[in-house]
């Protein structure tokens, strides 16, 4: 009897608390199951949920101009927008796209913004090919003053501030910074070349040009810096250095390496700096206002512009705006594609009822040769199967021939039945049908034919016994299988693309399009964000409307 | 005795292992790009199927992907992983390329044979080197095919490109290529541009509309293609009368397999057509590619090319020994774009404004073709 009122912790067989020997023994079978499903949620997470991720952002991500001409977005941020800007900014895109056209990273800026504002690709591109020639004007000048300027040791002796000179350390890593973020990759080492700092509080524009120049060279180029001569930009920036009349002051009590060349550079008459007129010249664009305001509206890091544009509008100074007419595209598709994929679903659901139908009351063993008749589309390629359209539906093709054959339509007067909506949407019923076909079948099996024998022994006719009692019992399958052939059918776009013509393309056509041939990733993935959404809020409609527990894939 | 079979043993391994060594220079398989059907079938007879044959063990893998070149090697460099080793590509695709930094510059007399009199390569193909990452291969040119016997009764075959516009006199659908190139050339051609005021037109946003609004005026009746091969095949079918395409599909279509096509010259394109190569190719894989091209280019083989196709070499040295085709014994020449009774009223396709420019109005042209 005292046994029982042992109010201490009941004990497992080995002697530890029992709780506890439980809760080791859920939790090993709990990392048991984890480690079960572990190989199919690190895929999913790999392979469906990251690249989700990334797309969302890609789709809001715009850093390639800040990153590509840090110095112009700086100086645009003042910038009112009435007017074109001043020759400050033009300097500021001079040394920026300097750097970009050395790193063939400029092209890649030119497309971006070509995206928002047609011209703007080419714009850079034959800019880039002149920003050499706008620096040599200055590169002569100076070594006309002195052939020293001609001379790589000289310069680098120069900017340096010669040996033991206090450095300027955080100029160089910030030059650095700034060819990482350009390249988009990470540097490690030493450039080998610290500015002085004395020289780089006299000269800051030269001293930030060489040092681009020597992280340049000695990272992507993989040169020794004081071997190589400084580019066109660095002369021109030393111009911009010495229009400044207090430079010729510091420069006076001056005494480092190259003192001498460069007092006699600032007493020397150089060349006017007019960047703007320069830059007008390469290429008359950029004196055009709304090139610069898309450039000071698309400088911020993250953009709703990509979405703006997926919904046909656009962003301006004056705020957000409808796109012109002729620009207008993705509207029109998404309810192109709307009406495309629910035509499809419905066509499936009038050819496939029948079919599941058949093959629910028919005897196994047929129903099963009938199965196969089904499933042999799943075991054809699907370009096979879209290129046998092609050859059914043109003008010169079998349906044509047949129906000319039989005299109902007139040589001259073939129908077209391809490259249009008519195309696609005869095609994609064919390869979605099996998916609307097999949950049909799997509920309609699951439906016991006493009841339709029960209605009619209790008078009523075919029909009613049908609509009224097989049918309601039937609709799960429907729902299944058109929320299977909606969803596949809206993202489709090999058919489409094959058979679809112009007029037969789906949004899906215009994603794949941004991807792979314009390669707009941020529009695609815009586009495809926005295509995600409006499944999500169908599948929500749905649920609503007729209650996702209602649809069932098998019995 | 035991000694002499480990020497002879350790020789063996020795000669085994520098074998390999070298082996290891080259890489020993090639991804080569180009466009597919009867132009690289010429390719592969005239000079992949040779060096295959030079380099037993050496493999090649085609991929038909030349004419999206540029979006893809884009892709690719964004994506960190170039699978081309060598791309053929249209002069102004090379052009972008070279300027993105994704094609490679070439020294094309380092990496080029001399002529056969010893002409350094830059000088016989002269010209036609337009870019310093561009290897020329062959000048060819976008020209129409058409059906005579689906001409109506009566009606004069066409002659003209501004035929393709004229749905009355030609009704019947056409097969145009899905770019803006030469259609915009064409479109204000016929729409009453002077030739030498094309590009000076097309610069303008109105010229780009003008172009666009004539285009329109047959938007309906055109199937657009995009790989070579699908005018001939749409041309035989009897799906469009009329199809503009490459001259040497035409002629492979029409000599090679005797389909009743007729060619019409009028206002055809010239453009031309040679290799690029990749930036960043590890260097054994680098080595195997300039070793292909230095044999691939040279005079006889650009020669033998235009006995498998009606394009003509870019060297001047290959001219001379072009000759008749390999299988049919046809003369060649009168079915070159230069020929002079087919180059009456020749196009001359600035690629170089297209290089400045494509990306500017294949947005225009992509929004058009949507709407």
């Amino acid at each position: 009897m005292s046994d029982t009122t042992d109010t201490g912790p009941v004990l497992a067989a080995d002697g530890t608390p029992l709780k506890r020997s439980l809760r080791r023994a859920l939790r090993a079978q709990k990392m048991r199951a984890l480690a079960l499903i572990a190989p199919l949620l690190i895929f999913v997470l790999v392979a469906f949920i990251a690249p989700i991720a990334d797309m969302l952002f890609r789709s809001v991500e715009n850093q390639i101009v800040g990153n590509t001409i840090p110095m112009t977005v700086e100086e645009l941020r003042d910038w009112d927008g009435a007017d074109v800007p001043d020759e400050q900014v033009f300097r500021a895109m001079f040394f920026d796209l300097f750097l970009a056209a050395e790193a063939k990273e400029h092209t890649k800026l030119g497309s971006r913004l070509n995206y928002e504002q047609s011209g703007m690709s080419s714009l850079f591109r034959t800019t880039g090919r002149r920003v050499d020639n706008m620096g040599k004007v200055f590169q002569n000048a100076f070594k006309e003053i002195s052939p020293q300027f001609d001379d790589a040791q000289f310069w680098f002796d120069m900017m340096s501030g010669g040996a033991g000179a206090e450095g300027n350390a955080r100029l160089i890593s910030n030059q650095i910074g700034r060819l990482e973020r350009l390249e988009a990759t990470t540097f490690s080492g030493d450039v080998g070349f610290v500015p002085g700092a004395a020289i780089s509080d006299i000269l800051p524009n030269t001293a930030r040009a060489y040092a681009a120049f020597a992280a340049f060279t000695h990272f992507v180029n993989e040169d020794v810096v004081s071997e190589k001569k400084p580019w066109e930009a660095v002369h021109a920036a030393l111009a911009v250095d010495l229009e400044e009349p207090a430079t010729a002051a510091a420069l006076a009590a001056y005494d480092g390496p190259g003192a001498d060349a460069l007092r006699q550079a600032a007493a020397a008459e150089l060349p006017p700096i007019d960047m703007k007129a320069a830059f007008v010249d390469a290429n008359k664009d950029w004196s055009r206002i709304e090139y610069w305001q898309v450039i000071k509206t698309y400088s911020p890091p993250y953009t709703t512009g990509y979405f703006l544009n997926a919904v046909d509008m656009e962003k301006t100074t004056q705020g957000v705006a409808l796109r012109s007419d002729d620009e207008r595209i993705y509207g029109l598709l998404f309810k192109r594609t709307m009406f495309m994929s629910l035509m499809i679903t419905f066509s499936c659901i009038v050819l496939g009822y029948p079919v599941a139908w058949i093959l629910a009351n028919l005897p196994a063993r047929k129903a099963n040769l009938l199965m196969i008749l089904v499933l042999l589309p799943f075991w054809t390629s699907l370009l096979v199967r879209t290129s046998a359209w092609k050859v059914m539906l043109q003008q010169q093709g079998v349906i044509n021939d047949v129906l000319v054959w039989l005299g109902l339509v007139a040589d001259e007067s073939r129908l077209v039945m391809i490259n249009n909506q008519f195309g696609t949407i005869v095609a994609m019923t064919h390869i979605l049908l099996p998916f609307m076909i097999l949950p049909m079948y799997s509920v309609m099996q699951t439906i016991p034919p006493a009841y339709l024998r029960a209605a009619k022994s209790l008078g009523a006719t075919n029909w009613t016994a049908f609509w009224r009692v097989y049918f309601p019992q039937s609709v799960p399958g429907i729902g299944a299988g058109s929320i299977l052939v909606f969803i596949l059918a809206i993202g489709y776009y090999i058919t489409p693309e094959i058979v679809g013509g112009t007029t037969g393309t789906f949004i899906s056509n215009r994603i794949a399009y941004h991807i792979s041939t314009s390669l707009n990733w941020g529009l695609a993935a815009a586009l495809g964000s926005i295509l995600l959404a409006v499944v999500l809020i169908l599948y929500w409609a749905y649920d609503k409307i007729v209650g996702i527990d209602n649809v069932k894939l098998g019995g | 005795m035991k000694l002499t079979k480990t020497l002879l043993a350790t020789t063996a391994l020795t000669v085994a292992a520098g074998v390999s060594a070298t082996a290891q220079e080259m890489a020993n398989s090639m991804t080569v790009v180009s466009w597919g059907g009867a132009y690289q079938n010429s390719q592969l007879k005239a000079y992949v199927e040779p060096y295959l044959a030079a380099n037993p063990g050496v493999s090649v893998t085609w991929d038909e992907s030349s004419a999206e070149a540029v979006a893809k090697m884009r892709a690719m460099n964004e994506a960190g992983n170039v699978t081309w080793d060598l791309v053929d590509a249209v002069a102004s695709d090379a052009m972008r390329l070279c300027d993105e930094g994704l094609a490679m510059e070439i020294d094309h007399d380092e990496v080029l044979a001399a002529a056969p009199d010893g002409t350094p390569a830059s000088e016989d193909f002269g010209q036609l080197i337009v870019s310093d990452c561009f290897i020329p291969q062959i000048v060819y040119s976008t020209t129409f095919g058409y059906r005579p016997d689906m001409l109506p009764a009566g009606t004069e075959p066409p002659d003209s490109v501004c035929d393709v516009f004229d749905l009355e006199t030609y009704p019947g659908k056409r097969a145009l290529q899905k770019r803006p190139i030469d259609n915009m050339e064409w479109a204000l051609y016929c729409d009453g541009v002077d030739k030498d005021d094309i590009y000076d037109v097309l610069s303008t946003d109105e010229g780009v509309s003008r172009a666009l609004a004539k285009l329109s005026t047959i938007k309906d009746q055109v199937v657009w293609w995009s790989a070579g091969a699908e005018t001939p095949q749409l041309l035989a079918d009897g799906e469009v009368f009329m199809g503009s395409t490459f001259n040497g599909r035409l002629f492979s279509a029409i000599a090679e397999q005797n389909q009743p096509i007729e060619m019409m010259w009028d206002m055809q394109s010239f453009d031309l057509d040679g290799w690029v190569v990749p930036t960043g190719l590890p260097a054994d894989r680098l080595a195997r590619v300039m070793d292909f091209l230095m044999f691939a280019t040279d005079t006889q083989r650009l020669a033998d090319q235009a006995a498998y196709i009606s394009y003509g070499p870019a060297r001047a040295s290959s001219a001379p020994l072009v000759g008749k085709h390999a299988e049919l014994g046809i003369e060649m020449a009168p079915h070159m774009p230069t020929d002079p009774a087919n180059a009456t009223n020749p196009h001359i396709y600035d690629y170089e404004w297209w290089a400045d420019n494509r990306d500017d109005l294949d947005a225009k042209f992509q929004a058009w073709l949507a709407q």
